[in-house]
């Protein structure tokens, strides 16, 4: 068994094409090179490293999957081994490059006009222009349907009211995706910063995602033209299809935190001696260390098929929720489990478990909770809705 | 200006060795293979050259090594070089730097026009002899200057001044193109292939060379082999001596006089 850089018990490694392959290489590097060294310091101090958006638009990883507009065209694996090193550097980094491909890049070339398509894709592709998805609110999130945005036709124009929380890039962002009610049902806008009533705010004092930017978002009749909403969305399915696009390189990123917690408590236990031997020496520490490979192997090829589904355009959310579930899950339980093997220095933000175990308590609730999760693939196999 | 760039196909430093239980080589099962990290600074430094420069014509990369030597190939693509040679044949693989440059010199001459530039770096990390760009020079009869830590091409693109670090003293080095230079850490920091380029680097031209197309190879001839590989020995534990300094240095004399028996 080689001991690479990841575990890959199962060979998966054999299963990537040669691009596929390239391209994790490559974001790996980028991932040890420039976000690590940083990423403690960036965590401690609850700062978002906004030096390394130029780096990482200049590696192409914002629409990585487009084929126009500067992107690279790549397929949906390549992209979530992308997202499953960010991750393995720090769940904020990924959420931010999440957001910008699947959650704002994703539907303005889904649902948006020519002319919207030509004006943001490229800059944001450069990240010239930041993005952010307005859809969780500050009653909640799991219900969007009750959402309390609205968006009134006055003339030719329309006029938005309303507030959305918990929004990633939200202070940062050049143009806001809203997802607003509309007497015709949900509409989605492109709002841009500096319009008037337009407003967002940061919310402080996380412990979790200090290395990324949350905000809220308030609008007080905030005057858009026709032109500024996504012509094609119509219905709460076009947010729940971009969220569809992250949650499914949120299944890739769960693994990526894992293998850096795994490896971390890995190198541990080969050097921390108790009683006179090597932790690894432990029946009791080997019985953890492998149930974390079980884990992270499963993961890895749940992910792996979850993205050769989605590249034969058979993907079904369903199955993306079960890997949200599934590998999302792996990553906080091992992340805890390799905090607490690091014993009392597994506390400190030296050591990355306990940086990725706060993270992944965000991850775990964003974009889908587990028990919703849960439900939607319990629906899906009982044919009962039970939210 | 026609750089040529040579880039091996390495196995990464950051992975572990294993050697193969019998000791004829390593283990290469699962191992990782990247762009040798100091060829990766002459890719660099000729894809800046151009960037600088409005007389760089053409910058080729070119690796001697197996089928997925490919790969390292393009990432030098990606970096910027134009196009690509690849050799490949299983005679081709040996230990022997002498013979690895011998090779790579065929190809070269071969070419129908010559390179004013040739660029590799000043060793590579797998066999670490440091022979490939000396001896690559000697076999094209090019002037060579190792090491290179800094260096100036004239605006007529006709003499270079090359700097190399020298034991308490910095060399400066003269001389007329075309020439081999090989690159010392430090005189460029390589870009990372950009994920769009990695891609655009598919459609760019690859031309692979077997001993077909360069019969002289079967002629040359290996002349040093590897006998056997053998892991480095475990490094030894380490003795903490404890307490106050006067008891310390006490106990140390005694490890040393009774112990370690080298008083």
């Amino acid at each position: 068994m080689p001991d690479s850089k990841t575990p890959d018990f199962y060979h998966i490694d054999s299963l990537l094409s040669n691009d596929e392959r390239q391209v994790r290489d490559t974001v790996a590097r980028f991932v040890d090179d420039r976000v690590l060294p940083i990423i403690a310091e960036c965590f401690e101090h609850e700062r978002f490293p906004t030096e390394l958006i130029p780096e990482m638009a200049e590696l192409g990883l914002f629409g990585p999957t487009l084929q126009d507009y500067g992107c690279a065209g790549l397929n949906n694996v390549a992209y979530g081994l992308i997202m499953q090193e960010l991750e393995r550097g720090d769940s904020g980094v990924r959420s931010f490059a999440s957001v910008q491909s699947g959650l704002v890049m994703y539907p303005i070339h889904t649902y948006g006009s020519d002319e919207q398509k030509k004006r943001w894709l490229p800059e944001m592709a450069r990240a010239r222009k930041i993005g952010c998805f307005g859809l969780t609110e500050p009653d909640g999130g799991s219900d969007p349907g009750t959402m309390k945005t609205r968006a009134e036709k006055k003339g030719s124009d329309w006029v938005l009211n309303g507030a959305k929380m918990w929004i990633t890039s939200g202070s940062i962002a050049d143009v806001a995706v809203v997802w607003a009610m509309t007497e015709h049902g949900v509409r989605g806008f492109l709002l841009e910063k500096g319009t008037p009533g337009f407003t967002s705010r940061d919310i402080p004092h996380k412990f979790s995602l200090r290395a990324s930017v949350t905000s809220e978002l308030f609008f007080d009749n905030c005057r858009l033209p026709e032109s500024s909403r996504l012509p094609t969305a119509e219905g709460l399915g076009a947010p729940l299809s971009c969220l569809t696009q992250a949650r499914y390189g949120i299944a890739w990123g769960g693994v990526g935190a894992a293998m850096a917690c795994y490896r971390e408590a890995l190198e541990f236990c080969r050097n921390r001696v108790l009683f006179g031997s090597p932790l690894i020496n432990k029946q009791h520490m080997q019985i953890r260390l492998a149930d974390m490979v079980r884990r992270i192997t499963t993961g890895q090829l749940l992910a792996l098929q979850l993205g050769r589904l989605k590249d034969q355009g058979e993907m079904h959310h369903t199955q993306v929720s079960l890997a949200k579930w599934n590998n999302v899950r792996l990553g906080l339980d091992i992340a805890r489990e390799a905090r607490d093997i690091l014993g009392a220095g597994g506390i400190s933000v030296e050591c990355c478990p306990v940086r990725h175990m706060l993270n992944l308590e965000s991850v775990i609730t964003y974009e889908g909770t587990e028990t919703i999760h849960q439900l939607v693939v319990g629906r899906e196999i009982t044919g009962v809705a039970a939210f | 200006m026609r750089i040529l760039t040579i880039v091996k196909h390495v196995p990464d430093s950051n992975v572990p060795i294993k050697v193969r239980p019998d000791g004829t080589g390593i283990d290469t099962t699962g191992l990782k293979y990247v762009i040798d990290p100091f060829d990766e600074f002459g890719v660099e430094l000729a894809v800046q050259l151009r960037e600088k420069r409005g007389d760089v014509s053409e910058i080729i990369a070119l690796t001697q090594g197996p089928e997925k030597a490919a790969e390292t190939l393009r990432v030098a693509l990606a970096m910027g070089a134009d196009s690509a040679i690849h050799l490949s044949d299983p005679i081709f693989e040996s230990f022997d730097e002498l013979f690895y440059a011998s090779v790579i010199a065929e190809a070269v001459t071969k070419q129908s026009t010559p390179f004013d530039l040739v660029l590799c770096g000043k060793h590579n990390i797998d066999l670490d002899a440091g022979a490939v760009g000396p001896a690559l020079a000697e076999f094209l009869d090019l002037a060579h200057v190792g090491a290179v830590t800094n260096l100036e091409i004239t605006p007529d693109g006709r003499r270079f001044t090359a700097r190399r670090r020298i034991e308490g003293a910095e060399e400066v080095v003269e001389g007329a193109l075309p020439a081999l230079l090989t690159i010392e850490k430090g005189l460029v920091e390589p870009r990372y292939p950009s994920l769009p380029n990695l891609m655009k680097a598919k459609k760019k031209p690859l031309t692979v060379l077997t001993s077909k197309e360069l019969p002289g190879s079967a002629s040359h001839k290996a002349s040093a082999q590897i006998a056997y590989v053998t892991p480095p020995p475990p490094r030894p534990e380490c003795k903490f001596i404890e307490g106050e300094p006067a008891q310390m240095a006490h106990e140390l004399v005694r490890f040393l006089r009774d112990e370690a028996k080298v008083l």
